[in-house]
């Protein structure tokens, strides 16, 4: 089978980290820097890093309206943190540009600033019974969901952390910086699916 | 197992959601805002830039907390402040205004000639300063969750930043390459634990993220660092105190995220105005280097 080749949207924050894991589960990970890169992908991860940041660097380069017509075309895209912000859309005071792909509504820094970063453990069905041990570094979570979204995972007060529409998948923790590659996995599978 | 707060994972995790990104000096709410729609990934509140530190000379201090707090209400990025090395009690008070990392910098007036903050007690995030490997594992050792090769703050001058990467790096390859039963002694050189000696063998980098700092004054500036192996870049002087701050910001981010682009960092670099005026490492008298402050 070839390999898949999934683009890594590197132009600032925790992609290194994505391309080790896709290098651990034998796929071909492409650094995406620029719209031209975005040829020839199976699938897209918008990492963790600074949301303004991201999205800034997106509209110059032109990588947001390439990213974000490719995402009304069922592309396969992971985003996680800052990924899952840009993904859907921020609540109002909005201050970061966002595709909109995906019918969630986030906070940004939900749960306060640094010191209120942690992590715990997740229960998350679709990948089997074993908890997986969760990130959260400044992190936003889902407010308000579409009918299409699918919750993956919740902490205990019921607030949505990670989701899915159709072939969108989005993370407020950081898979990437674990060794638990089962997130990653589940994209892939995601990708190889039919129809 | 329960949520934990304050952990070596979220703290280091947070200099990794940093990498290819842009950390910028700024003394004013407004200059903090210029920094984020120029795409900084954080910004360093100050009260005055190394520049005019250096400039005005006397004991460097923390930061008035009213200007750390209005920074921090002003933009959403994550918000840097600088303690004296070895003054816990700064750092105790940045912590408690919810900074989302602190720099024990030689910037400000060290207030412990011997000892540096023991860091792992905090639950705020720590970056230090380092020139060479064996002063970036004492720091990782205390604590510090990110390092940064010093450079010489406030100069506009690269050549010590490029001094200290260059350092930092022969020393990792220096490290991997080595037999094992050579470790010991070369624990014993650096200065640093034998664990995090070992730890660097095997991996042949450092165990946290390193930034380049002191003296980035332009976008190639910036790129040369990253090329060098810098995984992202903090400007002190560099921004404000250049012609146009606003462009210049703008410039070095896409010369941080392009770096082995030479077409990009071209194009950024064109029509910036005057970069800020830089000065001759060799014409400073060696008591004002502030890379020699700490161990």
């Amino acid at each position: 089978m070839r390999k898949q080749r999934i683009g890594i949207l590197a132009l600032q924050g925790a992609f290194i980290e994505h391309q080790q894991a896709l290098q651990r589960l034998d796929a071909e990970p492409v650094l995406v820097r620029l719209p031209e890169q975005l040829q020839g992908l199976q699938g897209l991860i918008i990492p963790g890093g600074e949301s303004t940041t991201i999205s800034r660097l997106m509209v110059e380069s032109g990588l947001f309206d390439s990213i974000g017509k490719l995402a009304l075309e069922r592309f396969p895209i992971l985003g996680t943190c800052a990924g899952m912000i840009i993904l859907g859309r921020e609540k109002p005071p909005q201050s970061v540009k966002t595709l909109r792909a995906m019918d969630i509504e986030t906070t940004r820094n939900a749960f306060g600033r640094q010191v209120d970063s942690f992590e715990t453990d997740l229960a998350i069905p679709v990948l089997g019974q074993k908890l997986f041990h969760a990130i959260f570094i400044r992190s936003p979570v889902i407010d308000t969901l579409g009918t299409g979204v699918e919750v993956l995972a919740h902490l205990p007060d019921g607030t949505p952390v990670a989701a899915r529409q159709d072939r969108l998948l989005a993370t407020a923790f950081h898979p990437e910086l674990t060794q638990d590659l089962r997130f990653h996995r589940y994209f892939l599978s995601i990708i190889s699916e039919q129809g | 197992m329960e949520t934990e707060r304050g952990t070596w994972a979220v703290k280091a995790g947070l200099a990794q959601m940093l990498k290819g990104g842009v950390i910028m000096d700024v003394v004013t709410p407004e200059q903090a805002r210029i920094a984020e729609e120029a795409g900084a990934c954080a910004v360093m509140a100050l009260e005055r830039v190394p520049a005019d530190i250096r400039a005005a000379g006397g004991v460097a201090r923390m930061a008035d907390p009213t200007i750390i707090r209005a920074i921090m209400k002003t933009v959403t990025i994550p918000v840097m402040a600088k303690c004296r090395i070895g003054h816990f009690v700064e750092a105790q008070v940045l912590q408690a205004l919810g900074v989302d990392y602190v720099d024990e910098s030689e910037v400000l007036t060290p207030a412990d000639e011997n000892h540096h903050i023991w860091k792992h007690t905090f639950k705020v995030p720590f970056v230090c300063g380092c020139r060479d490997l064996g002063e970036a594992l004492r720091r990782i050792a205390e604590g510090a969750a990110m390092i940064r090769t010093k450079g010489e703050a406030g100069t506009g001058n690269i050549v010590e930043a490029v001094r200290h990467m260059r350092a930092v790096n022969d020393e990792l390859r220096k490290l991997q390459s080595m037999s094992e039963d050579e470790l010991m002694s070369e624990a014993k050189a650096l200065g640093a634990p034998l664990e995090l000696v070992l730890k660097v063998h095997q991996t042949g980098k450092l165990p946290v993220v390193n930034f380049a700092a002191g003296g980035i004054a332009t976008p190639a500036d910036a790129a040369l660092m990253m090329q060098l192996g810098a995984e992202g870049v903090f400007v002190g002087s560099g921004i404000f105190k250049s012609g146009d701050p606003a462009a210049t910001a703008k410039a070095i981010v896409r010369a941080t995220t392009y770096f082995s682009n030479p077409d990009i960092v071209a194009e950024v670099s064109s029509g910036l105005g005057e970069p800020m005026r830089g000065l001759d490492i060799k014409a400073i008298p060696k008591e004002e280097l502030l890379a020699s402050r700490g161990w």
